[in-house]
């Protein structure tokens, strides 16, 4: 299709029905038409029930309006948006092992405290730390946590919310998915 | 009353007005059958081989409108449906397919029969399920029913456990909603939205009208006339749509795409808007994207959102269903004759006369087909498999009513000819059904003439016998450097003598005289028949544009003609 292939990161939100298999059936979805996740994490939502996925996905307008209106299709999901263009806050959290000796562990407890990091374990060659924020941010903690070497990181994946009252789904929210032309 | 699960499915299938159901009996869906025994108001249909249970329940629900229901055990009984949900699925096909599943307690145990189905059929259903507990068993089938039938329809796959099914007892309480807080069914489209296609549809000089199988589905097809004829648009029907308009109508004219008449892509090539409805504009409609109606803008309507704008850019897409979508435009549309356009039409239709079969003194499969269409008048219900026969049916068979063509179209399933033509002529048994058939996919399900047999279902078979895969043998003619493989028999077997095993007619045709013949006899004839027509075995297909190709590189029989 002659689309604008401008390519960007999007966040998607989406409620889901808490039921086996939903995950399975949202994932499988995913790859059966070749739609890469950059990260995915679900869990409760406010309502008894029903689960919140965010997604993080990588692609073009076209993609990423394709992602949206096939997760909208699985009978499972009740509502989904794409609030990337929305006043959003987002938010991941990492936990990051990383290599230390006694000439470095004071160099590494400052740049944990420049980034407002918590260390939560600390061992005689090791220490574990935990940052939440924007993915931004745990990158750049990333990257100079690098130079002292790195053993083991994990990362949740981003969550996402709109700011103000909005919930980031219009209910019933059909026009904002459907019928674009 | 307190039921078992067992007989819950039953009371629910009446309920959906689901008075038959194709299946074959095993261990783990034993308890349904033992209820099903105490529900006459439930015909069962014993087929042969499970793949036909679903492509029966695949043609009873084409050609009624039904939802079709189809049974089988766990494993490989489930197993053995999947081509047939499958195709379901590509052709949008309300199916219902209920299965066995070993007991909860065994469930990931890899018990003796035991395969995941619902993750098996996961990408290949609309939704599926797994039903845990006796008291979810009526909304599982009241839902099921539901998703399978409404929106752009689809298979729906229940699983069963064999204890859910014969344990734990519960009252039957029919539900009086669904409970699917995610699923929405679009009903009319935003009046902006329409009140743009009406001026699109207004001002273009040179519109054509793509009618998909969503028009039958909606029983849109008299609103779709309707608007043809107000504004006089021509008529493009794709493979699934056929039969959505009388062959004979003026504005009909054929099916497109890689096998569609020469004159039917040509004047796509030439129009300045499409407006395709309940579509889906698939590569073999389109060929070469970028190619594909260079000259038109797009207007489409389709039920499913995730089909808009998906392969074709559109100035209008409408997420809606057809009928009321239909209903909202046609009073905005204005009448027009578009008299230059049609004749232009005509134009191309005299130039490139590929709809006219050739003379020949030899069996031409074409022919058959067009002698076969005279003898019935268009009356009655065309089935067919996958191939060059499927094609030939598509281009040269009349039809007068909706709903009489049915054949696989997405997925391409050979050997849907058998089981899908028992199904329809189930559905409608007033009705005869010519199962036009090719010899590879005939013999891939007729084991299931037995079940044709066994119903005394009124199913004729034609087979186009060119004793190879005809498609594939000019695919590598014309593509692999002549480098056959693969693609011709050695040993058909005599397909009259399969005929009187069955004790039922065969007849076999080598000439052209006896064609007709042959037709009339069968029609005679009370129950299934199998002709068998020995046709020229290197027949070409054509027209054809070769896949991933345009108009352009269209290749025509008979070549054009000297323009005048």
């Amino acid at each position: 299709m002659d689309q604008t292939k401008h390519t960007e990161q999007h966040t998607l939100v989406a409620l889901v029905e808490d039921k086996p298999g939903v995950l399975n059936k949202v994932a499988s979805m995913f790859r059966r038409r070749g739609f890469n996740i950059a990260s995915l994490a679900v869990g409760n939502s406010e309502q008894p029930g029903l689960s919140r996925m965010t997604f993080a996905v990588n692609g073009d307008e076209y993609t990423v309006g394709q992602v949206v209106k096939q997760l909208d299709k699985l009978i499972d999901v009740i509502e989904v948006a794409d609030i990337t263009s929305e006043r959003i806050v987002t938010r991941e959290l990492a936990l990051l092992k990383v290599k230390t000796t006694p000439m470095n562990r004071g160099e590494i407890i400052q740049t944990v405290n420049l980034f407002r990091a918590n260390i939560i374990d600390v061992g005689s060659e090791s220490m574990v730390i935990e940052i939440t924020g924007e993915e931004d941010k745990i990158n750049a903690l990333h990257n100079l946590l690098s130079a002292f070497g790195i053993i083991e990181m994990l990362r949740t994946g981003l969550v996402a919310m709109v700011r103000g009252q909005a919930n980031g789904m219009a209910n019933g929210h059909d026009g904002q998915v459907n019928g674009q032309s | 009353m307190e039921l078992t699960g067992a007989e819950i499915v039953c009371e629910s299938l009446l309920k959906e007005g689901a008075d038959v159901v194709f299946g074959l009996p095993g261990g783990a869906v034993l308890p349904l059958y033992g209820s099903l025994s105490r529900y006459p108001a439930i015909r069962h249909i014993l087929v042969r081989h499970e793949q036909a249970a679903a492509m029966a329940a695949d043609g009873y629900s084409r050609a009624t409108g039904k939802v079709g229901v189809c049974v089988a055990t766990s494993g490989p009984g489930a197993t053995n449906l999947v081509t047939g949900i499958a195709a379901a699925q590509m052709d949008s096909v309300a199916m219902v397919a209920i299965t066995g599943q070993v007991p909860r307690s065994a469930i990931g145990s890899d018990a003796f029969q035991e395969t995941d189905v619902t993750g098996v059929t996961l990408p290949i259903t609309k939704h599926n399920m797994l039903v845990m507990d006796v008291k979810d068993v009526a909304q599982a089938i009241h839902d099921a029913f539901h998703i399978a039938r409404t929106g752009r329809p689809g298979p729906v796959l229940v699983d069963i456990p064999r204890d859910v099914l014969l344990g734990e007892r519960t009252e039957f309480v029919w539900p009086t909603e669904t409970k699917l807080p995610g699923y929405k069914v679009p009903g009319k489209a935003p009046e902006a939205q329409v009140a743009a296609a009406a001026e699109l549809i207004n001002q273009a000089q040179k519109p054509l009208i793509m009618s998909g199988h969503g028009v039958l589905i909606s029983h849109a097809y008299g609103l779709m006339t309707e608007l043809a004829e107000k504004a006089q648009i021509p008529v493009i029907t794709t493979l699934l749509g056929i039969s959505a308009i009388p062959t004979d109508h003026e504005l009909n004219i054929g099916m497109s795409g890689m096998h569609g008449m020469a004159y039917t892509n040509l004047a796509i090539d030439e129009a300045d808007l499409i407006i395709g409805l309940g579509m889906r504009f698939d590569d073999r409609v389109t060929g070469r994207i970028s190619a594909f109606a260079p000259n038109a803008t797009f207007i489409h309507v389709d039920i499913d959102a995730s089909e808009v704008d998906k392969n074709i850019k559109t100035t209008v897409g409408m997420v809606g269903d057809l009928k009321a979508v239909l209903g909202q435009l046609l009073p905005k549309v204005e009448a027009n004759v578009h008299i230059d356009w049609r004749l232009r039409i005509d134009q191309l239709k005299a130039e490139h006369p590929s709809h006219i079969i050739r003379e020949s003194d030899e069996l031409l499969p074409q022919y058959v087909v067009q002698r076969l269409t005279e003898v019935t008048q268009g009356r009655g219900i065309v089935v067919t498999g996958v191939g060059m026969h499927q094609m030939w049916a598509a281009q040269h068979c009349r039809f007068t009513e909706p709903n009489t063509f049915v054949t696989s179209g997405g997925l391409g399933t050979m050997g849907f000819e058998v089981p899908a033509a028992l199904g329809a002529q189930v559905g409608r048994p007033d009705t005869t059904v010519w199962s036009v058939c090719g010899d590879g996919g005939f013999q891939m399900t007729m084991c299931d003439i037995a079940t044709a047999v066994e119903c005394q279902a009124d199913v004729k078979f034609a087979i186009l016998n060119n004793n190879s895969l005809g498609l594939v043998h000019q695919l590598q003619e014309l593509f692999f450097d002549e480098e056959y493989m693969a693609s011709q028999y050695t040993a058909n077997p005599d397909f009259v003598k399969i005929a009187e095993a069955y004790g039922i007619r065969g007849i076999r045709v080598t000439k052209k005289e006896e064609v007709v013949d042959a037709v009339q006899q069968a029609m005679e004839t009370a129950g299934p028949v199998i002709v068998d027509f020995i046709v020229k075995e290197d027949e070409g297909l054509f027209p054809f544009i070769p896949n991933g190709q345009s108009v352009k590189e269209m290749l025509e029989e008979p070549a054009p003609k000297e323009i005048l």
